[in-house]
């Protein structure tokens, strides 16, 4: 806001340009920052559809099985036979870094590495449904790992993003406008004063001359 | 009920309140205990702004799932509202 409480002064004027400087090379930086954040961002907003469009098929398709599987075999069996899990999935988390963005990454680690851990009961008392169930889960497991990673990015990513956004409009559209108005401000008013000054020492000389030499008596 | 087998802890729910009472649990009392928690959209879509609260801390993860009706979409929806929020507008196109 121009003309609010600024001094006129030459000392006034180089600390608001040196703050005008900061403030572009700030803004520069921080557009920077958002393209590049927008960049990655739409790698993963790219990633997450695909992701979840496969996971939700995938899930779907589980739960058909699982469904067939269910009327196929008693409630009872079917419960029993899920009661006690052989497997057991250890999920370890470490963070990323992107763009100062801190971003989850998941690793996990089933406790038995064969892949046929996951049938935790006889294949004598249950359907061959429950296995193909089971099977269609285990797959779509990993892709909802990936999913839970992803989204999660995306998600930080986003409101970096937004947060960036607005500084950099902060900076474009407030900051930098005012304080090359100020700065403006400051150097008319001084030109003006100096203005003044040499209009007034013109004068005083006139006067000067005029008494010295009498010009009026 | 499948992903038991797979060594998931999982935590059945009848309906959408007891769900939300599930999902406060874990993530307030055992903290840091599970990364990630997947919710059944049925139940998500009347716990929005319980889950909302966790958009923007890096853990947990609260992902959307299908439930057994199939998709409804919210998870899609999830997307979009990122979307909009870092672009300004909906740049996917549909």
């Amino acid at each position: 806001m121009a003309g609010t409480a600024i001094i006129p002064t030459r000392m006034v004027l180089n600390q608001l340009k040196g703050r005008l400087k900061t403030a572009r090379r700030g803004h520069k930086l921080l557009k920077d920052k958002r393209d590049e954040l927008m960049r990655q961002f739409m790698d993963v907003v790219r990633r997450n559809k695909m992701l979840r469009e496969r996971v939700e098929e995938g899930l779907t398709e589980a739960f058909a099985s699982l469904q067939v599987a269910s009327s196929i075999m008693s409630p009872e069996m079917l419960e029993q036979a899920l009661l006690y899990p052989r497997q057991s999935v250890e999920l370890g988390m470490k963070y990323k870094n992107i763009m100062s963005v801190n971003v989850p990454v998941y690793s996990f680690q089933t406790k038995n590495n064969d892949p046929t851990e996951i049938y935790p009961y006889g294949f004598a008392q249950t359907s061959g449904e429950l296995d193909d169930a089971l099977e269609h889960m285990a797959k779509v497991f990993e892709d909802m790992l990936e999913l839970a990673e992803v989204e999660k990015t995306m998600q930080l990513l986003a409101e970096e993003i937004e947060k960036t956004r607005r500084r950099v409009n902060a900076l474009e559209y407030v900051m930098i406008p005012d304080l090359e108005s100020n700065i403006k401000y400051i150097t008319m008013k001084l030109e003006e004063n100096e203005n003044a000054t040499k209009v007034r020492l013109l004068k005083v000389k006139e006067m000067v001359l005029q008494e010295a030499h009498n010009y009026k008596q | 009920m499948g992903f038991k087998a797979l060594g998931l802890d999982t935590f059945p729910a009848e309906n959408a309140s007891e769900a939300g009472k599930l999902l406060r649990q874990l993530t307030h009392e055992s903290e840091e205990e599970y990364a990630i928690i997947y919710i059944e959209e049925t139940f998500a879509q009347q716990l929005s702004s319980e889950i909302a609260k966790f958009k923007d801390s890096p853990s947990p993860a609260i992902i959307l799932i299908p439930g057994r009706e199939g998709s409804i979409g919210l998870g899609l929806q999830a997307l979009h509202d990122a979307v909009e929020r870092a672009v300004g507008t909906n740049i996917l196109g549909d």
